[in-house]
């Protein structure tokens, strides 16, 4: 029998799964997390009663529909929550559960590994009480929790205003600093418009629920770094005029933007391209998701598009992964849809760029990679000329940079844009640091292994 | 096509080129050395570390004092830090055997100038308290020491630059030939050829070629050590624990991560260049780490990696003047144990070259001994590779 491994129990992964098993296929999901969800329906930790209908609003109806339909689901497939997968190699996925390594075969693999938030590191982003803007929003979704009482949100993001007013329903004082240029953003609105209206005007729309409430709102800023000693109480910034100013706070919320999650797909075989538009890299596959080789990619994880586009090409990637087994499927209108929603998605990447010449020009002293403590002086010093680091893996093996504990996830780009820009090639495809496994820690004491040694 | 010329050409830029390119300059010759791609950056950057003299191959012990004289001296001598830490290493017995083995060889290279000191369990435990149960004795070797490989072949080769060298990285060498003279003429992939009366063949796991070509083939063969670390941890260990069989060893790097190793080796594809570790035989040093270090099962590790190294079958290096052609020199296929005796390398290439010999015996490593075809002892290198690599490295 056919054993295919979907990766990722967000709204990608579970539509595959969906589809896969109506067609009578045997369906392994794997999630790192107890509930499935991914980060747009992640689920209040058991025993948690949160208001989702309070914290959602209009979106709740899409929260219900995708627990619903995992309910139904669940019992037809073999389900691995709280499960790591943190390699893949010669035909197997291996994964860590209850504290104990496994490898488990399969004949097709669809990886649904979704997103995680772009860092573009400024002074004091390090600093206690400075949170990723998803990391913010997933504290919220999971805890019911708040990360402060007077919050700033700040970045550009299309999730800015989104974050910003679910903090708002549960009663914390936000701020939003929009670093959008202005410029940027009006004339992306006719795309956008023309591709995806509803989503534009429901963000429109979360403007407008924050102005009326009388909060702080100030677009076009500059950031200038966060402050605090021992945890961060005050952002300081450059408004659209010019003038220096101080908010105070006791809590951040700071994003750019998201950046897939590829290292699995890429040590699974997948070869990477370099997105020119959004600056990072991304696993090579058709419009359908095949990588080769039987592997498939699907959701955020393979080119970021939010909810929607990643659930349609969740079942796209289980439509061709049939097809490639003989199956005959139809894929319909989907692979139109697919392409809107990622049409409206470039024209979001173009509104909220990630601010890459900001990146590599940031001050030697700031950190860059959080795990080894590397600023980005540190970083400078290690290039050629001179027989120096020629590109950035070179760069970290010189200086420690993206050796740490999360393995260069959040630091690699900023590293990538600082070591371009130094070597004059910010306009080239940008360097990568390459994935490695673990993709995650992997814990010593789960290897439970017969071995004579010695 | 543009011409280069040198007294001497190197091809390869792991710790063997870079040496012998560093002590070249330094004596005033002039060096023009070639890299394929970037200075240090296969297996000369990514192994353990470990500057180990005792349980080395017993006539290469004048080669490994000399190069640890060189190693204390380095630092200051290039003026940056390559992480040298002169900080012992611990032979650590799990079996009797081990430590009739270690005890055999105290006495043994005590002749040579190495002195290491027999340690019983107790003592062992003493100094080394979160050791597991199964050591059950150990050999005590100060003068031992580890430097951050990937810091070495860099810093090395700005060293020798310093001195004049011409170091060339991201050039590929297409051809090689010999004129009438005997001069050697390297065609390179950047538009240069490179003209020198001397050549050193260091190009590691890529080698053999270049030595059949001159008629001197060998049996050499690639292979892949396994390293993998920890997060950072706070001090708690200064030496490497080796175990006598290399079954497992592990070490603390500056940094504070502890950096694992262990045997067997696994099968690599030096074609294409890219390495992957197999799982399972990760989880066996996670393992065997636990076995040897029991506190260490709270840790995760968090990257792992090998890198592409070459190997003879009777585990000892191609090092010395070509049988076949004079003015060619080899220095390749290190079986692991090369980045101790690097600088030494280095050093006895260059007087080779610049002096027409060298008083640092060496003749052990000649390429000629693999003229009448050599019997691999596979029982006693199933410890150390992978089966696979075995079957098909040596189907006798």
């Amino acid at each position: 029998m056919t054993r295919i491994v979907v990766v990722g129990a967000g709204p990608a992964g579970v539509a595959a799964a969906t589809l896969l098993v109506e067609r009578g296929a045997d369906v392994t999901l794997i999630e790192e997390r107890a509930q499935p969800g991914g980060q747009v329906w992640r689920a209040p930790a058991p025993g948690l009663a949160l208001d989702m209908d309070r914290l959602l609003r209009g979106d709740s109806e899409g929260f219900r529909r995708f627990h619903a339909g995992f309910a139904v689901l669940r019992p037809r497939i073999d389900w691995r929550p709280e499960t790591l997968v943190w390699n893949v190699h010669g035909g197997t996925v291996q994964i860590v559960a209850g504290g104990a390594q496994q490898a488990l075969p399969y004949d097709a693999l669809l990886l649904a590994t979704g997103a995680t938030d772009r860092i573009a590191p400024i002074p004091g982003w390090t600093l206690p009480g400075v949170f990723a803007l998803g990391g913010a929003q997933a504290v919220l979704k999971d805890q019911g929790c708040l990360i402060g009482r007077e919050v700033v949100f700040c970045g550009s993001s299309p999730l800015l205003f989104l974050a910003a007013v679910q903090y708002a329903r549960f009663g914390a004082a936000v701020t939003v600093l929009d670093t959008t240029p202005l410029g940027a953003k009006i004339s992306a609105v006719p795309g956008l418009a023309a591709s995806a209206p509803r989503q534009l005007a429901k963000g429109i729309g979360l403007m407008a629920a924050l102005r009326r409430q009388g909060r702080p709102m100030h677009l076009g800023v500059t950031l200038l770094g966060f402050e605090g000693s021992g945890g961060v109480t005050g952002v300081r910034w450059r408004d659209a005029r010019g003038v220096e100013r101080v908010t105070a706070c006791d809590a951040v919320a700071y994003g750019h933007g998201l950046r897939p999650e590829s290292q699995l797909a890429e040590i699974a075989g997948a070869s990477l391209r370099f997105d020119r538009l959004r600056r990072f890299h991304a696993p090579e596959a058709d419009a359908l998701g095949r990588c080769g080789n039987g592997l498939y990619v699907a959701g955020d994880g393979a080119a970021i598009g939010g909810a929607e586009a990643a659930e349609v090409s969740g079942r796209l990637a289980a439509m061709a992964l049939l097809a490639d087994r003989g199956e005959s499927v139809e894929f319909g209108a989907l692979p139109e849809r697919l392409a809107r929603l990622r049409r409206f998605q470039d024209g979001l990447a173009r509104a909220f760029a990630w601010p890459h010449a900001q990146v590599a020009a940031l001050a030697d002293g700031v950190t860059v990679c959080r795990c080894e403590q590397i600023t980005a002086g540190e970083v400078r010093a290690v290039l050629a000329p001179q027989l120096g680091a020629a590109e950035v893996n070179r760069m970290k093996a010189a200086t420690r940079c993206g050796m740490g504990r999360c393995q260069g996830r959040y630091c690699g780009h900023a590293a990538a844009e600082i070591t371009a820009a130094a070597l004059g090639r910010a306009d080239a495809p940008l360097d990568r640091l390459r994935a490695q496994p673990p993709v995650k820690p992997l814990p010593i004491a789960s290897a439970l292994v017969e071995d004579d040694w010695p | 096509m543009s011409s280069v010329t040198a007294d001497v050409g190197i091809i390869g830029g792991g710790l063997t080129g870079c040496a012998t390119a560093y002590h070249l300059a330094r004596r005033g010759a002039r060096v023009v050395l070639l890299e394929r791609g970037f200075v240090g950056a296969q297996s000369s950057g990514v192994n353990f570390g470990n500057l180990r003299l005792q349980g080395r191959y017993l006539r290469q012990l004048p080669l490994a004092l000399r190069a640890q004289r060189l190693w204390e001296e380095l630092e200051a001598e290039i003026g940056e830090s390559v992480e040298f830490s002169q900080t012992g290493h611990v032979l650590a017995a799990v079996t009797p055997a081990h430590v009739a083995e270690i005890e055999t060889h105290a006495v043994d290279c005590k002749p040579y100038g190495l002195d290491v000191e027999i340690l019983d369990r107790r003592e062992t435990l003493r100094r080394w308290p979160f050791l597991g149960e199964i050591v059950i004795g150990s050999s005590w070797s100060p003068r031992d020491a580890t430097v951050n490989s990937r810091l070495v072949c860099p810093a090395l080769a700005r060293a020798a630059r310093r001195h004049g060298a011409d170091i060339r990285e991201q050039v590929s060498v297409t051809a090689v030939e010999q004129a009438a003279g005997g001069a050697f003429r390297v065609v390179t992939d950047q538009g240069f050829v490179l003209d020198c009366g001397h050549l050193v063949n260091a190009a590691g796991a890529w080698a053999a070629p270049l030595a059949a070509q001159f008629g001197e083939e060998v049996p050499a063969f690639a292979a892949g050590p396994v390293q993998m670390v920890t997060e950072p941890l706070p001090r708690f260990l200064d030496p490497v624990i080796h175990a006598v069989d290399g079954g497992i060893l592990f070490r603390q790097t500056a940094r504070g991560n502890v950096l694992i190793a262990g045997h067997p080796r696994v099968p690599v594809d030096a074609e294409s260049r890219r390495t992957r570790v197999p799982p399972q035989k990760a989880t066996i040093n996670m393992a065997r780490l636990a076995k040897i270090a029991p506190f260490l099962r709270t840790q995760n590790i968090i990257r792992m990696w090998t890198g592409i190294e070459g190997y003879l079958p009777d585990m000892l290096p191609v090092f010395g003047p070509s049988r076949t052609t004079p003015g060619l020199l080899h220095a390749f296929a290190f079986c692991g144990h090369g980045l101790q005796i690097g600088p030494a390398v280095g050093a006895v290439l260059a007087e080779l070259i610049l002096d027409g010999g060298t008083q640092t015996p060496i003749g052990d490593f000649a390429i000629d001994r693999f003229r009448t075809p050599m019997a691999a002892d596979k029982a006693k290198l199933k410890h150390e590779f992978d089966m696979e690599i075995l079957d098909r490295k040596m189907p006798n």
